[in-house]
């Protein structure tokens, strides 16, 4: 029952990209099934509740909660423009009134005797989701949203930052190994998504943020520059919500760390392809990985290739070590050995014997990671 | 002596791993006889937590022999060779319960509120009050974005002024609030405040809410009445949040007690172990992505939850909010910042990974010290006497500087230590989870460490809350007994004089009496620490401080007391509180080689 491996990242040359795009409340459909999208295509709308406003009236007006009603010179669920008098004193002989103005246009929403509040709602925010990928409905979900389908190349990194962005691929590291540097960062990349190999300093983030890069895909980043892009610590791994123009999707981990070379040349088989991702991230039950996808001619599409991704660590199987010492290095399982094992540390824990680099290491299974292809 | 309770099954749906214990009652005495675990089946593809309950049981089945399940039902009563005569059960799969809470004044009601609700067993994901500083529109986007699973609002004593109170409620009417699961039911939400408020309540929130009234949370300013909103939470937590989660339907109809949540389990077994010895303990379990801490202090119980002070999920957290030096300072050797920064950071993206290298297991025990001291910090700043409370003072109180609000942790009074969580649980040595525990809580005079090995206390906790007549008392006597006997393992005890004293100067002696009439004499030494091994037995202590020194009778006043070993045995502390280390690093350096030599807590090498 138990899975005695880390399921890997996925990289997989064709899929069935499926996607939910789903309203934050109840709303209209606008597409139907079988209805070809475009990314930008919106497929949904609502209006969610306007901002409330909270007016202490009796407190303005000086006079008792209870007796709010009489002064009230509207009625709940009245509409109301910005400066409408909500409420107004007798006065004495029609002089001295006082009055409570609206501060917004919107609604009454409720009166209060208990504390002499008046409750106005603003006019609905009006929401709108998109299709983010190119491909067609394959489900409408009533009053919800859809499921989206497209035939499309599927990666997914290990971290990221930033929300949906959408761009042409550019391949700008010339290997795996390479460092993405701010040199070769130039202000035709705008727009585009950008691929790099090793590493990526904080220096050439910040150029690919000054010239509008849409996005950039690289092996890795310093942890500690994140606080430099944020603004804070990043204390735990939930993003997405971020407002930075350029998205940064992380594969292998912090540090410099080379691409693994099925995620590098399958971007690069796809250079010049538009592609959408997305660096929301989210470390926690209902894992959210960083994803690319690039939507890829139908005809060539085999529709099968998630099932036959491998089912878990197998003598013979390349893996990655994901934990110090030998961080990052590619190896193949030479052996599973069922009893348990002293390490270093002298944790019991189950093993791999691996073979990196024509030498051989016993590693803790835990600390191993498939990278799951559909080659 | 016969027993109406002859066997039981208690299982803990945690939210990766299922654990299914079986107790026994043989050779006069209720014991753990096996147990088995299995993952959570909760999310998809099997949406049913049933099965990993099923799958947890099998192996019991398999590993005892005794046949428990009859297809997917639990055969009861146990008749010699197979079934159980109760089942029980916990649960935090899901998430938990996650809980919102309000109240007028927040360090008062708005505290009492969060004690209920971080006691039931939940976590409490915001504290809303009318002195917050948020601004009503503030507060109903709040209300909002969290969704949360119930809320709590209280307020106001008794027949005292409703306004504020309902100034709360009608904020919450007007965010008209969505549970977290499912979309068909309304947000439950529990009224505990001025009970002179409680119809206008009913109109404001009756119709958008399921709302039920009970007790004032604080029916006068001297007095808080937690009880009441506790077990509305737990019925509400089964009723409602889950009623929702996939297959708790069918759990609830196979277990003989209600299923509580499991924090809340394990809470309500700290405080019967702390009432029954008459002791004050703490205990703490720290997860991958929260801290949890349990005390009872002057009869007292408080729960915190650190929601982002854990060791993998959440562990770039902890090295936010304690700084990188804090971390280094515990590390007895140099490491380049952003080498160690990226270490940590991948072990967040990768949680699941462990430490394979000495290097790595060190690195990782710096970081659980630094974990669990900021969760006693902020444990200790909410275990709390009632704030906002006027005492009469006598003469003889003219020269104490108490008030109210002052913590209930006393560190002198600690009597038991209880550890759990992979870190403290799991570490390769136990002598690694007694010095995470002292030199992050930083007992003081003579305390008892303990680790939970299997984390067993949340089924014991729902064992002792079993309240029908008939079994109630073989069930609460199974509970203690295991608890004494098969959870914890002792490691030993501790004993810590403080007091100002000069750096390596005398700060005690000590003269042990062992069971078999031996006698031997110690000194404990200003920035000393020292371990002798005993095993979990009996010894004399008589220990007589140094001028100005405490062990627990007052600045230098002897003490006498009987004592344990353990796994570990006799650990002596010299170290003064609070714990401080050199700013120089290879001093500090020093210092941290020879405590771990003294307490053989790493294997020696290269490294120690």
């Amino acid at each position: 029952m138990a899975h005695s491996y880390t399921p890997g990242l996925k990289v997989l040359k064709k899929t069935i990209f499926k996607k939910e795009r789903i309203l934050p409340l109840k709303g209209d459909v606008l597409v139907k099934k079988g209805d070809i999208l475009n990314p930008e295509t919106i497929v949904a709308s609502t209006n969610l509740p306007g901002n409330v406003q909270m007016l202490k009236v009796s407190n303005i007006l000086n006079i008792d909660p209870k007796d709010v009603i009489e002064a009230l010179k509207v009625e709940e669920g009245q509409a109301i423009k910005k400066g409408d008098i909500i409420a107004e004193t007798a006065g004495i002989f029609g002089m001295f009134k006082s009055s409570v103005e609206s501060p917004v246009d919107g609604t009454i929403e409720s009166v209060s005797q208990s504390t002499g509040r008046v409750v106005l709602r603003e006019a609905p925010i009006p929401v709108e989701v998109d299709a983010y990928v190119s491909g067609i409905v394959d489900e409408v979900v009533e009053n919800e949203g859809i499921i989206l389908s497209s035939n499309a190349a599927f990666i997914q990194g290990i971290f990221g930052i930033a929300g949906e962005k959408r761009g042409d691929l550019v391949l700008v590291s010339s290997s795996p190994f390479e460092e993405l540097t701010a040199e070769q960062i130039t202000a035709d990349m705008k727009g585009k998504i950008l691929i790099g190999g090793s590493f990526l300093s904080l220096e050439a983030y910040k150029k690919a943020l000054s010239v509008n890069v849409a996005g950039i895909v690289v092996g890795g980043f310093n942890y500690f520059d994140l606080k430099a892009v944020l603004g804070y610590d990043l204390g735990v791994a939930i993003t997405g919500t971020e407002k930075l123009n350029t998205a940064l999707i992380v594969t292998e981990g912090y540090g410099s760390i080379p691409m693994s070379e099925a995620t590098y040349s399958l971007l690069k088989e796809n250079v010049g392809k538009a592609a959408s991702i997305n660096g929301a991230t989210q470390i926690r039950a209902g894992v959210i990985r960083p994803e690319i996808v690039i939507p890829i001619d139908s005809a060539n599409t085999d529709s099968d290739s998630e099932s036959k991704m491998p089912q878990g660590i197998q003598e013979g199987s390349t893996v990655r070590v994901i934990r110090s010492p030998n961080f990052g290095k590619i190896g193949t399982v030479i052996s599973l050995p069922s009893e348990l094992n002293k390490m270093e540390s002298e944790t019991m824990v189950r093993v791999a014997e691996i073979k990196i680099d024509e030498q051989n290491y016993l590693i803790p299974r835990a600390n191993l990671e498939m990278v799951e292809t559909d080659e | 002596m016969s027993k109406k309770i002859k066997s039981i099954l208690a299982t803990d749906c945690g939210s990766t791993t299922t654990k299914a214990i079986l107790i026994e009652w043989k050779e006069d005495r209720y014991k753990l006889t096996f147990r088995g675990e299995a993952p959570t089946t909760v999310e998809a593809p099997f949406e049913d937590v049933t099965k990993g309950v099923l799958n947890a049981v099998m192996e019991v089945e398999e590993l005892s022999g005794r046949t428990i399940l009859n297809g997917d039902k639990i055969i009861t009563p146990d008749n010699g060779s197979s079934g159980v005569d109760i089942y029980v059960s916990t649960s935090s799969a899901g998430g938990g319960l996650q809980m919102m809470v309000a109240g007028v004044v927040k360090s008062m009601s708005g505290e009492s509120a969060e004690r209920a609700a971080l006691g039931a067993g939940s976590i409490v994901m915001d504290v809303l009050a009318s002195n917050d500083g948020r601004l009503p529109h503030e507060k109903i986007t709040r209300i909002r974005q969290l969704r949360p699973d119930m809320i709590l609002l209280s307020g106001g004593t008794d027949g005292g002024t409703t306004t504020h109170v309902m100034e709360l409620a009608e904020i919450l009417a007007a965010a008209n609030p969505r549970p977290r699961l499912g979309q068909n039911y309304k947000l439950p939400v529990i009224y505990a405040g001025n009970n002179k408020a409680q119809e206008s309540i009913r109109k404001t929130l009756g119709e958008i809410s399921d709302l039920d009234i009970v007790d004032n949370i604080r029916p006068v300013l001297e007095q808080e009445n937690l009880e009441p909103s506790r077990d509305k939470i737990h019925d509400l937590f089964m009723e409602h949040v889950m009623a929702q989660a996939p297959g708790y339907k069918k759990l609830m109809s196979w277990t003989d007690a209600p299923i509580m949540p499991t924090p809340g389990a394990v809470g309500s077994l700290i405080e019967m172990i702390a009432k029954k010895e008459n002791i004050s303990v703490v205990g703490v379990d720290i997860g991958g992505a929260t801290t949890d801490i349990f005390s009872v202090f002057e009869g007292k119980f408080n729960r915190t939850v650190s929601a982002n002070l854990g060791m993998s999920y959440s562990i770039c957290n902890v090295l936010a909010e304690s700084g990188l030096d804090n971390v280094l300072r515990w590390v007895p050797f140099d490491i380049d910042r952003s080498e160690l920064t990226n270490r940590i950071g991948n072990k967040m993206i990768r949680p699941t990974t462990v430490p394979q290298s000495l290097e790595e297991l060190v690195i990782e025990q710096a970081i659980a010290r630094e974990a669990l001291r900021l969760s006693f910090i902020q444990h200790k700043e909410f275990a709390t006497s009632l704030k906002g409370v006027q005492s009469e003072r006598t003469i003889s109180d003219a020269f104490e500087q108490s008030s109210s609000g002052q913590s209930l942790v006393n560190m002198m009074e600690l009597d038991l230590l209880v550890g759990s969580g992979g870190v403290l649980s799991h570490a390769p040595r136990r002598q690694q989870s007694a010095r995470m525990l002292i030199d992050s809580f930083m007992p003081e005079g003579i305390t008892q460490l303990a680790v939970d090995s299997i984390f067993m206390m949340p089924q014991l906790g729902v064992l002792a809350n079993i309240d029908k007549d008939e079994l109630k008392d073989d069930a609460s006597q199974a509970a203690l007994e295991v608890f004494d006997n098969d959870c914890l393992i002792r490691l030993g005890t501790c004993i810590t004089p403080v007091g100002s004293a000069k750096p390596n100067s005398k700060m005690a002696d000590v003269t042990l009496t062992f069971n078999d009439g031996t006698v031997k004499d110690f000194e404990i030494n200003e920035g000393t620490l020292e371990m002798m091994e005993y095993p979990y037995e009996e010894v004399k202590v008589s220990i007589k401080p140094a001028r100005g020194i405490d062990v627990g009778a007052g600045k230098g006043e002897a003490l006498e007391s009987v004592i344990y070993g353990g796994v570990v045995g006799l650990i002596f502390d010299g170290r003064n509180r609070p714990i401080t280390l050199s700013k120089e690093s290879s001093q500090r350096i020093d210092s941290l080689l020879s405590w771990s030599k003294a307490v053989d807590e790493y294997p020696k090498g290269e490294m120690f």
